[in-house]
């Protein structure tokens, strides 16, 4: 790796401040198992690496009914899973945080890297934009707030203006009666990219027979997450059928454009869509009638 | 050129002071500057972990670490493993049932397990699987490790 310089502000002000100042050759660290490894193999390079992790609003998970749940944006994913409150409320964000990489990676890596770091294939996105996620942004002009599905523009590309930080992911409180859950397929059992993902959460009437409304998102099979307007919006006021879940799933493969890549090829993807689109809105709707 | 930087921190117990640059890895400075060869570099890039410590508590890849993230942190290595008395019981247990051959990646397997086992004494096989995954072994197959955690879990409870 090429020389950097290494600072840590202790507040959001100091960390605005030095990375306006740098610019575009300032990278913020959280877990950094992403940016070390890009610093290193030169696909991306910086100057001055700001450590965000002594920033208190950046490190902190909190939940209050009225509130939703906060997400200080360099948490590690253990601190997620292990979260009695994330865990009661969000599993949706656990099936996510608890399968990203490695034991020793969860014990690093963050929700808000996984954002920043924008891939195609990250496995905590889809899941924070079908629970309706909203990204706070701080920078030298001020705070800004984003939905998540808003905040990737490319492959390793996001909204962030130099100078700007990712501080938190704000999660609302999940409605009466509501579910969620992530999957991926890889091909083996643990540490894999996403050949494809799908984050789903829905919200049921009160016999649990009727979606109120439901939200979808795609991993790896575009060059950003994708937020399944359609698809999502489909299932408002139906009956919980297998038919309403079908017809949601292909308007899901509709929104899939994938590329062939050594992890899979369009046809599979696209396929991996529908079934795991079809499994994750029958598990959040288990999750929203409290059966699992 | 960014100076070097004064880093304080634990490790495995000791107070311990080095200087570094800021994009040295924890590994690197474990390994060169302060003579702990027995954490070992295979990949370099957080996907084999054979350079596994434990950094406050929880088990990390010291390759994806920054050394000057260490300040302050308290650090256990494979060499903070074993007691003066003796051989940890997971790393008697790696011998006893030939949970190794050529040895690289057996440190990261037995800070890992051990952290595993220090955290839940009662992981199944499965559990203890799961656990592991961030660590690969080219030589044993896995199955002679997987019995030498399960091996030692039975004797740390008895």
């Amino acid at each position: 790796m090429e020389a950097i310089e290494y600072t840590t502000p202790k507040t959001i002000g100091e960390a605005v401040a030095v990375m306006a100042e740098k610019g575009d050759r300032a990278r913020a660290l959280a877990g950094g198992t992403d940016l070390l490894v890009q610093l290193r193999g030169g696909r991306r390079s910086a100057d001055l690496v700001v450590d965000v992790k002594d920033i208190p609003e950046l490190n902190q998970v909190t939940y209050s009914a009225a509130e939703g749940l906060t997400i200080g944006a360099a948490t590690p994913c253990y601190q997620i899973y292990q979260s009695p409150e994330v865990a009661a409320h969000y599993p949706g964000l656990v099936d996510a945080a608890s399968l990203i990489g490695s034991i020793q990676i969860q014990g690093r890596a963050s929700l808000g890297g996984n954002l920043c770091n924008a891939a195609p294939s990250a496995d905590a996105i889809p899941p924070m934009i079908a629970m309706g996620g909203v990204a706070n942004i701080a920078g030298p002009n001020g705070n800004r707030q984003l939905a998540v599905e808003d905040f990737c523009t490319g492959p390793g590309r996001n909204v962030l203006e130099p100078g700007e930080i990712l501080v938190s992911i704000n999660i609302p409180t999940p409605a009466a009666n509501s579910g969620a859950n992530y999957l991926r397929f890889i091909p083996r059992n643990e540490m894999d990219i996403a050949v494809a993902g799908v984050g789903s959460a829905v919200v049921l009437d009160a016999s649990g027979q009727n979606f109120v409304s439901a939200r979808i998102a795609l991993a790896s099979v575009a060059p950003t997450p994708v937020f399944c307007r359609e698809a999502s919006a489909s299932l408002a006021g139906k009956p919980v059928s297998e038919e309403s879940i079908e017809a949601a799933a292909q308007l899901a493969m509709a929104d899939a454009k994938p590329i062939n890549d050594m992890r899979g090829t369009i046809r599979q993807r696209v396929h991996l869509v529908g079934v795991l689109t079809r499994r994750t809105l029958n598990t959040a709707v288990k999750r929203a009638r409290g059966e699992e | 050129m960014p100076g070097l930087v004064h880093v304080s921190t634990t490790i495995n117990g000791n107070p311990t002071d080095f200087l570094c640059e800021p994009r040295q890895s924890l590994l690197e400075v474990l390994r060169d500057t302060l003579g702990m060869t027995g954490t070992k570099e295979g990949c370099n890039d957080g996907n084999c972990g054979a350079c596994t410590v434990v950094f406050d508590g929880r088990i990390i890849t010291s390759c994806l670490a920054l050394a000057v993230e260490a300040q302050g942190k308290e650090i256990t290595t494979i060499e903070g493993v074993a007691s003066p008395e003796g051989l940890h019981p997971v790393q008697q247990a790696f011998l006893e049932n030939a949970a190794l051959q050529c040895g690289i990646c057996t440190p990261g397997f037995i800070v890992a397990s051990k952290a595993l086992l220090d955290r839940e004494p009662d992981a199944d096989e499965g559990r203890i699987r799961h656990w592991l995954a961030g660590n690969l072994c080219r030589c044993t197959g896995y199955d002679k490790i997987v019995r030498a955690v399960l091996d030692a879990e039975t004797k740390m409870k008895a």
